[in-house]
């Protein structure tokens, strides 16, 4: 497989096309903005919390194929999850997408995020995947104000 | 032994570059013959011969700049304006010869209007900051247009709000051409600048500037041009256009970054405050009192960019060295190629379309973001830019949140307009 084709893998190009979650939530507990000034994407994420449980999670917005469906494979993945298993998450994909975490010997933990390990040949694309968690982090811990990734 | 061998290497090299001069001032260069000129044109990326499409962002630097600033280094380092010794003269001489080609070359009066600055940035914020501050009162007006670039915005905006003024825009139409009608109707008694681009960044669109200038100056308005996009490009004649500042920087038109320079008239520079306080921009200090240096030194605080300076110089023999009209012949068609190429390219719309147009081209791809057309034509070797380019209201103006933008110099080719339009189908097979 090319490096290419490493980094539009079919679960990416899929949740790029037909993204999950994506709609604005109403009764949402917490919503925080997540903006890249260098490419203009830019998306809300909106948490229902209960307690620790994430009851429901959405975002809207705009941006690259790698952002959207990041943000689309997040929110799909985390529903029911506690916000420590959000964050557990949040930290495998960090380390996953900078190359400091193999996908392969990491599949059951990492599930379709593991469709993100090619974002690591590509340093430049690197804020487009990690946009939407470093958000939902910020959502997690009510840092209500917008957030950059600059 | 082997610096040795380096040496003399460099030595031969220093010859074939004193035989190209001497052959480019007989004979006019070529597509074929300038891209040998240019090193890194010849590397591959990944992969793939390289297609160097951003040239908007920076060009590529000829070896004649290449050895200008090695020559420097090896032969001339010293520090300049202050030294008695045989290299400080040197290297002096160097750096205000190279001061001389730039007045030359965008033919402003004297040397005196040719200040150096760190590029097209800096100049802005450099006017913005004397002249501005000193004219600029509560209730006045700036105007600038809806196709600036940040850097033509922001230090304006600073101003505005340090001294309550207000800032007025020049809109412009679907095609990204600035309407002067209203250009006219918001020149004012209010207005103390006008700060207007001569060549737009994002959209290529050549500006009217000189008929603005007569515009402005009929209400004595003064005009400052932001020329970064275009001197690499087009002939650019201070005492024909009239401008009042022009900002460029050197690392668009061939020559090295980190310098740039800020032509100014000089019955305004006379009577300008300093920009920053320092060695090199005074005749005499106590601390009592500082008396200021002459122009231009007198906004040139501390050791400047030296072989930036004597690059740039470099960077503009090579330009002499074509027939500037022939180059701006040559890109106009590779632009027309380029239009029609991508244009028949299905779901490919191409945003800016002034009749008067350098050789930038922005696009859209319906569903596909730019960020991710960019990745996939580096992958092929292309190299152009994706975002905002640093013009966030123009983005919002056609209602995008960026482009993709290939912008063309002389060494480009046909053949290159040929890959980008195959890499761009590439992009629709991958993300399609």
């Amino acid at each position: 497989m090319s490096v290419l084709k490493e980094l539009y893998q079919e679960v990416i190009l899929d949740h790029n096309k037909n993204p999950r979650n994506f709609r604005k939530m109403d009764d949402a507990t917490r919503h925080v903005e997540g903006y890249n000034p260098l490419c203009g994407d830019h998306y809300t994420i909106f948490l229902k919390l209960d307690g620790d449980i994430i009851r429901d999670v959405s975002f809207e917005g705009s941006g690259c194929a790698i952002s959207k469906s990041s943000a689309s494979v997040m929110t799909s993945m985390l529903k029911g999850k506690t916000k420590a298993e959000a964050e557990s998450y949040f930290e495998d994909f960090h380390k996953l997408v900078k190359g400091e975490l193999n996908a392969e010997q990491n599949m059951d933990r990492l599930g379709r995020l593991a469709a993100f390990a090619g974002v690591s040949e590509f340093p430049a694309r690197v804020k487009c995947a990690s946009l939407a968690w470093h958000t939902l982090h910020a959502a997690l811990h009510d840092e209500g104000a917008a957030i950059s990734t600059e | 032994m082997s610096g040795c061998k380096k040496a003399a290497n460099w030595k031969s090299k220093m010859e074939i570059t004193a035989t190209y001069l001497a052959d480019a001032a007989k004979a006019p260069v070529t597509v074929e013959s300038c891209r040998f000129h240019f090193p890194l044109l010849r590397r591959q990326v990944n992969g793939k011969p390289l297609v160097y499409l951003d040239n908007a962002a920076t060009s590529q630097k000829p070896q004649i700049v290449i050895d200008a600033i090695m020559r420097y280094y090896h032969e001339e380092n010293s520090n300049i304006h202050r030294g008695v010794h045989y290299l400080s003269t040197k290297a002096t001489e160097a750096y205000e010869e190279a001061r001389i080609k730039v007045q030359n070359f965008i033919n402003a009066r004297s040397m005196q209007e040719v200040i150096y600055v760190r590029g097209t940035t800096e100049a802005i914020n450099l006017v913005a900051a004397t002249y501005g501050r000193m004219h600029v009162t509560a209730g006045d007006e700036v105007v600038i247009s809806a196709m600036e670039h940040h850097s033509n915005i922001v230090p304006w905006q600073l101003l505005c709000e340090e001294k309550n003024a207000q800032l007025r825009v020049i809109p412009m139409n679907d095609a990204g051409e600035l309407l002067l009608d209203e250009y006219e109707r918001l020149l004012s008694d209010k207005t103390k600048i006008v700060a207007v681009t001569h060549i737009s960044n994002a959209l290529g669109t050549i500006n009217p500037v000189k008929q603005m200038i007569a515009s402005a100056h009929r209400r004595g308005i003064p005009v400052l041009v932001d020329g970064a996009q275009a001197v690499p490009h087009i002939k650019v004649d201070m005492q024909d256009l009239d401008c009042d500042f022009y900002a460029f920087s050197s690392h668009k038109m061939f020559g090295p970054t980190g310098v740039g320079v800020l032509f100014g008239k000089r019955e305004l520079l006379e009577k300008m405050p300093p920009y920053q306080g320092g060695g090199d921009m005074i005749k005499s200090v106590t601390f009592e009192k500082t008396i200021y240096n002459d122009l231009p030194y007198r906004f040139e605080a501390g050791t400047p960019n030296i072989e930036g300076g004597i690059g740039l110089g470099a960077a503009i023999d090579y330009m002499n060295g074509m027939d500037l009209n022939a180059v701006a012949a040559y890109e106009r068609e590779l632009l027309a190629y380029a239009t029609v190429r991508l244009k028949e390219i299905p779901g490919l719309t191409i945003i800016g379309a002034a009749k008067e147009k350098a050789s930038v081209i922005s696009f859209v791809l319906d569903g596909i973001h730019p960020h991710d057309i960019g990745t996939i034509l580096d992958y092929e070797g292309i190299a152009i830019r994706t975002g905002h380019h640093c013009a966030q209201p123009v983005m919002k103006r056609f209602g995008i949140p960026a482009t993709a933008r290939a912008s063309f110099a002389f060494y480009n080719t046909k053949e290159e307009v040929d890959v980008l339009v195959k890499g761009i189908y590439k992009v629709k097979e991958v993300l399609g």
